[in-house]
């Protein structure tokens, strides 16, 4: 019921526009660092252990970086990214709705007739939407950079082996792949607590529940779609 | 003119409004009083339709807001100004931006229109030099002052207030009192006032409903509020010794008079 009135055409397209930038800014934009940080290490470690615990005489010597890209195009740059994101951006935006609920603002934009569903949430899933999609590439790239870190750097496999497994029998459709999955984990990260936050009632406390029952549903929802979504789309 | 019609609401089967019957009336400061937990908030809301009336009519100027539409009741609301209590303004916003939101919203003003406007109604409520400021940043007598001109910069009809000088001086009160009446003439607006600040009450009481345990208890202007014979109200208004007996001296020394 809430989602109709999120998704009415704005009151206002200027107004809207504002936020949506303003939005993409705060939820998408900030997050670059931390997924940029993750991301590197993430892949760094993958490496390391794919080269320590698959490799061996019988494989091919390929088979390290290919499986670094598998997991981390498959799994890694859309789910478990988006799960660390439900952290960050869940805590956020139910936090920041909530708040917004119980100091009366939320009721001050009915009063003047404004869509408050649609004028506060509208623009935080647009913008959440927009943004994942270089999230994810963002993700990848650096994953395979920290690969590459343990290669040049930490010498645990020559670089040429690794190169040679990242473009082993590559697939683009993976990569759509991801961005379609994380397509769908965008709308969970910023619908789900966005609802959480919008329903407050009371103070300080429920605002705090709000804000963990954000995180902890979005958690579990994208778990589970990611599980009917691996299997739909591969 | 707000009128009420036989105003009914209860929550999960406990009656909280009682049969409220009354007008509000242009021009005037209309005060709604009442003891904690009397109702007050809650007829308040459902004036302005943040709660939907179990049975009976509101209306605005004849027209019934509680039969509308939704559509309809968004058009109304941009009639409405409403100041809460805790001011209820957007605290990512400035204290201007906070101003010009409704009419970055609503009106089709250019943006020098719309800043002047602002400006405007900054200085309709005494507010220099705090354009820039962020509500968190201003003392909450000016954030009162914020949430009064951002509810009259559409020009509104009917204005709300919800206990506008709860957690202010007594100074601060009469200032944000005396603003609202001088608003109220000045633009010929309904003004409803829902208050337990017993200054108010006598201050700028043109048209008082006491609310007792949901029903209507008492109305009139303040001034009959001294002579009155209704004994839940003069408790409620004199409620501290030293105002009883005040009132006592009062009547004693009109009484010796006559």
């Amino acid at each position: 019921m809430l989602m109709g009135r999120v998704f009415s055409v704005p009151e206002r397209m200027r107004m809207f526009f504002k936020s949506y930038v303003k939005e993409m800014a705060q939820l998408g934009v900030n997050s670059i660092g931390i997924v940029l940080l993750i991301s590197f290490f993430i892949g760094a470690v993958i490496c390391i252990q794919m080269k320590l615990n698959i490799q061996s005489p019988w494989m091919p010597r390929w088979v390290s970086g290919y499986t670094t890209r598998e997991i981390l195009l498959l799994e890694f740059s859309s789910s478990i990214m988006c799960l660390i994101l439900a952290g960050k951006v869940g805590s956020n935006i139910a936090s920041e709705l909530g708040t917004m609920r119980v100091t009366q603002q939320i009721d001050a934009l009915e009063i003047m007739g404004v869509n408050s569903a649609s004028y506060l949430i509208l623009p935080k899933i647009m913008g959440m939407l927009t943004i994942m999609p270089f999230l994810v590439i963002f993700s990848s790239a650096t994953g395979i950079l920290g690969a590459y870190a343990t290669a040049y750097i930490g010498h645990v496999l020559t670089p040429d082996d690794l190169t040679l497994g990242l473009q082993h029998s590559f697939k683009p459709w993976f990569m759509w792949m991801s961005i379609i999955k994380s397509q769908f984990f965008a709308f969970i990260i910023s619908s789900v607590p966005a609802f959480c936050g919008y329903t407050v009632e009371g103070g300080s406390v429920n605002v705090g529940k709000a804000s963990t029952d954000a995180v902890v549903t979005s958690s579990v929802l994208i778990l589970f779609s990611d599980v009917f979504l691996t299997q739909l789309l591969s | 003119m707000i009128e009420v019609r036989n105003l009914y609401k209860s929550f999960e089967g406990r009656e909280v409004l009682k049969d409220i019957s009354t007008t509000f009336e242009d021009g005037k400061t209309n005060l709604i009083i009442g003891q904690s937990g009397s109702g007050k908030t809650v007829l308040m809301k459902n004036l302005v339709g943040l709660l939907d009336p179990t049975s009976g009519q509101v209306l605005y100027d004849g027209r019934d807001f509680v039969g509308m539409s939704k559509r309809e009741k968004v058009m109304m609301r941009r009639e409405m100004g409403m100041i809460f209590q805790s001011a209820a303004l957007f605290d990512s916003l400035t204290v201007l931006e906070n101003v010009m939101f409704p009419l970055d919203m609503f009106s089709t003003m250019t943006l020098r229109e719309r800043t002047k406007r602002a400006m405007d109604c900054l200085d309709r409520v005494n507010l220099h030099g705090a354009e820039e400021k962020f509500p968190g940043e201003i003392s909450g007598g000016m954030q009162k002052r914020v949430a009064i001109a951002r509810a009259i910069a559409l020009n509104p009809k009917y204005l709300f207030c919800d206990e506008p000088n709860s957690g202010l001086d007594p100074k601060t009160s009469l200032v944000i009192d005396e603003l609202l009446q001088g608003i109220t003439r000045e633009f010929n607006i309904t003004t409803i006032i829902n208050t337990h600040d017993m200054n108010s009450v006598m201050g700028i009481g043109e048209n008082i409903i006491f609310i007792y345990e949901g029903h209507k208890e008492w109305q009139g202007v303040s001034s009959q509020i001294m002579h009155s014979d209704n004994t839940r109200l003069t408790d409620f208004i004199f409620a501290s010794d030293l105002l009883k007996n005040m009132r006592q001296l009062v009547i004693e020394k009109e009484g010796s008079n006559v």
